[in-house]
């Protein structure tokens, strides 16, 4: 399936300033492990030492929650819009 | 004392002996364009007059929340920030001019609120907020508003409304991203339920270090204030159970559903944590093992002047981003972002030591525990970054 993760301001400069990446994948797992291929710096930030997304992230597949869905099982559909959203703490 | 229900979703018990606020010809004139309004009228204009909402921050959000909300007519407004007035506030927090530099920010936020509308109270808390006093400032407010800049903080406040059942209106920027909610607990879910946990310390970059557009706040704070009337004035669609994403680039608005967590430790049928905590160092801030390490791993301004003057065999790296790089640089440094870091790790001499700075010390932390995780063991962080260096050694070099 052919499905757009969007990047949010705050990991850009993870993935060259790209705002959105273009994958071919099944899941949710498998559309950011592509992500983690192209960009290997994001996966630290994304995945915890036992491959575990971090709960400080939250990923919604066209506005849902994954974690409603089937977590990074969750299988895509063509042209799929999947958002990383990380906690930001901003406000001065 | 006898409990009154307002209709919608603030909850208020009148003061014996008084009934809604009454309003004098002034003010009758002031507010004339709520007035005629169905949705708000003199009813709404009272309910706001009977209202208090607690402004945690008067920072980029803090000051356009509490100058709508003081504009509007609110009875009572606490403004709590322990921070002066800095001359880099001035590119957002439009509630302070230039002369207000060196100030407090409450005695600044709060002369300039009377002036805009003396018919109000306003409640300068110069402190921070933490564990010890939290509740106690809270309890007397309606509505909290969280204005803040820290996970610390916010975790905080979340845990504090959810025990004294108050709605605490969230939002957060960066760079051109914010985020606007309402977490009432009882009605949908709190900051916990969206994000069990913060990130690790050093991992987010804060607005100092990633830079946000300065009306991004104008636009985040203007639509916490616009949520905090419609709670008082019990009108519209508050955004519980929901998540706004604005995109300021891209101009899109977009909303996201999110839900209770069934499991949450605060906000559950069965919680876990029914006190407030450390949260300093639920959130990793305080001075931690890591951070011990980071400490060791790191040389001052002073020590980088030494090594360069003595002609020391060193590598200087600097992560920052080339917009950064055009506007000072260390003289000998070389530019490697942080995000191309690991895949240009051949331009760096490892048999050289290597410093590496970035803008205060934040990115360049990171890059060091990923250049020391990769072998590169003679690597070490500028403490500060450029700009301590150019506060303490080189005056040439301009702060930003």
């Amino acid at each position: 399936m052919r499905v757009v993760i969007q990047i949010p301001s705050a990991l850009r400069a993870l993935t060259g300033n790209t705002n959105q990446v273009e994958v071919n994948a099944e899941t949710v797992g498998e559309a950011l492990a592509a992500l983690l291929d192209r960009y290997p710096s994001i996966g630290r930030y994304l995945f915890d030492e036992n491959q575990r997304l971090r709960s400080f992230v939250n990923i919604f597949i066209n506005d849902q929650d994954i974690k409603t869905l089937n977590g990074l099982e969750t299988r895509l559909k063509d042209s799929d819009k999947i958002l990383i959203l990380p906690a930001i703490a901003g406000g001065f | 004392m006898k409990k009154r229900g307002v209709s919608g979703l603030i909850q208020r018990q009148a003061v014996s002996g008084s009934s809604y606020a009454s309003f004098t010809m002034d003010e009758i004139r002031r507010y004339g364009r709520h007035l005629i309004m169905p949705e708000v009228g003199l009813e709404g204009q009272r309910r706001l007059k009977d209202a208090s909402v607690l402004v945690v921050g008067v920072g980029g959000l803090g000051a356009p929340v509490s100058l709508y909300l003081a504009a509007a007519g609110v009875g009572k407004i606490g403004l709590l920030d322990f921070d002066e007035v800095d001359e880099t506030n001035l590119q957002r927090q439009v509630i302070f001019s230039t002369p207000d530099v060196g100030r407090k920010k409450v005695e600044v936020a709060r002369e300039r609120l009377l002036k805009l509308n003396p018919h109000i109270e306003v409640m300068a808390y110069e402190t921070l907020i933490n564990s010890e006093n939290a509740l106690d400032i809270i309890k007397d407010y309606d509505v909290v508003v969280d204005a803040t800049d820290n996970f610390p903080t916010r975790y905080l406040l979340n845990d504090a409304c959810v025990f004294l059942k108050k709605p605490l209106i969230y939002g957060s920027i960066f760079r051109f991203d914010g985020q606007v909610s309402v977490f009432y607990a009882g009605k949908g879910p709190c900051y916990r339920c969206l994000y069990p946990e913060p990130p690790p310390p050093g991992l987010v970059p804060s607005c100092a270090e990633g830079g946000v557009l300065g009306v991004l706040p104008g636009i985040i704070g203007s639509l916490q204030a616009n949520e905090a009337l419609k709670l008082i004035l019990g009108i519209g669609e508050p955004l519980i159970g929901r998540l706004l994403l604005v995109d300021a680039l891209s101009i899109t608005f977009r909303e996201l559903r999110i839900n209770r967590d069934k499991g949450c430790p605060v906000c559950s049928e069965n919680p876990t944590i029914k006190e407030l905590i450390d949260y300093e160092q639920f959130c990793g801030t305080r001075v931690s093992g890591e951070a011990l390490d980071a400490a060791r791993n790191s040389i001052t301004p002073l020590e980088l002047k030494r090594l360069l003057e003595a002609g020391e065999e060193i590598q200087l790296i600097d992560v920052r981003e080339p917009v950064e790089w055009e506007i000072c640089r260390i003289t000998g440094a070389k530019l490697i972002p942080l995000s191309q870091l690991t895949s240009r790790l051949h331009e760096i001499d490892q048999t050289r030591k290597v410093i590496v700075y970035c803008h205060s010390g934040q990115r360049s932390a990171l890059a060091v525990k990923l250049l020391r995780e990769l072998g590169l063991t003679n690597t070490y962080n500028l403490a500060g970054g450029i700009d301590a260096y150019a506060e303490q050694i080189d005056p040439t070099i301009p702060r930003y």
